[in-house]
């Protein structure tokens, strides 16, 4: 099961690769789709292998990415 | 395996509006945007303070920020924060200048108000360039960078030395915090979140005059990727301008 668990929100998304050049696990890449501003938005290809460490939100300078993490119940 | 549950570890500030920014793809100005956002939020000072916007690639940042926010004259942000501190010293005030900004037209207005230790936070973004105007050399280009004005690279012959301004305010007595981060990796962003986070923290204690300098991109005229910018950054300003904590009185220590 996942660790964790990132949301893109792509309309923010410039295409700028710092997320993928940063990520870890190497889940993240560049999609071939454009957004209503016409950049190529970030996208996670393998959300399983997501850890939730948040190095792409850290680095993201348009704010896009949300970032989850499973923890067990009794750390809440 | 015991029950699990999913913990919200990252989301946007409650400082920054919802508006898209004007920055080109990969300019760090967005990441010190979302530091500034995050030390308000965690310091819980959103509804009393004020930014103060420079002329240069930020000079929409009051679109950006969920705060009250004032638009300097080029270089003043220092001068209109010394009278808004002073008549309004509940409120917590900031300023954010580039380069250009702060180290050129504007090097009299920082280097009085930090001499005067005038309580009151400054945010500057050192991209080593003039972004907004097409990339002209700054004070701050570094001997041998090429730029729209210096296109065979900076002559120090000719143009003089760089300079580094956290060296030179710390010099000052009436400065209280003066350090300098970088924004190229994760684990300097985090490095300059908490400094952003004890400038703050030393304006609130009234301890006099704070600022964070912060190593930063202009991809588009520097001419390189975002992940080039920051590599460039790594290996060329990093080496010249030192990072670390070029002033901090004892008073801080305690916070
Ligand atoms: C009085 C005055 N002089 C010159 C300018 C032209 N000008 C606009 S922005 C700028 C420099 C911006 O550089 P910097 O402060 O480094 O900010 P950046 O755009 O790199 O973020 C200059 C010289 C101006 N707007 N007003």
């Amino acid at each position: 099961m996942a660790r964790g668990r990132i949301e893109i929100d792509e309309q923010y998304c410039k295409g700028c690769r710092l997320c993928v050049s940063v990520c870890p696990q190497e889940i993240l890449a560049i999609s071939s789709r454009l957004n209503e501003r016409g950049y190529m938005p970030a996208e996670i290809i393998d959300m399983e292998r997501c850890t939730g460490c948040s190095m792409c939100a850290v680095i993201c300078p348009d704010v896009c990415i949300t970032v989850y993490r499973q923890v067990p119940l009794r750390q809440t | 395996m015991g029950k699990v549950v999913e913990k919200l570890v990252y989301e946007r500030p409650k400082s920054l509006t919802d508006a898209h920014t004007h920055y080109c793809p990969g300019c760090t100005h967005g990441v010190s945007h979302r530091l500034v956002a995050e030390a308000l939020d965690e310091l819980g000072i959103r509804e009393r303070t004020i930014g103060i916007a420079p002329v240069g690639c930020s000079v929409l940042a009051y679109y950006y920020f969920n705060v009250d926010f004032a638009e300097a004259a080029h270089g003043r942000a220092p001068a209109m924060a010394t009278g808004m501190k002073r008549a309004n010293p509940d409120r917590v005030i900031f300023t954010y200048q580039g380069d250009g900004d702060l180290a050129a037209i504007g090097t009299g207005e920082i280097v009085h108000a930090a001499g005067r230790g005038e309580n009151i936070t400054v945010i500057f973004i050192n991209n080593a360039i003039y972004g907004m105007t097409g990339g002209q050399m700054a004070p701050t280009t570094l001997e041998g960078q090429k730029t729209t004005s210096s296109p065979m690279g900076r002559d120090i012959s000719i143009a003089g030395h760089p300079l580094k301004m956290s060296e030179l305010l710390s010099t000052l007595d009436g400065a209280a915090y003066v350090v300098r981060h970088s924004l190229h990796d994760v684990k300097h962003i985090r490095r300059a979140r908490k400094a952003i986070l004890t400038a703050f923290k030393v304006q609130l204690a009234g301890l006099g005059f704070s600022m964070v300098e912060l190593l930063s991109t202009c991809c588009t005229n520097w001419k390189m990727d975002p992940v080039e910018s920051l590599d460039w950054l790594r290996d060329n300003m990093v080496p010249f301008y030192p990072l670390g904590e070029h002033k901090v009185i004892d008073a801080v220590k305690d916070l």
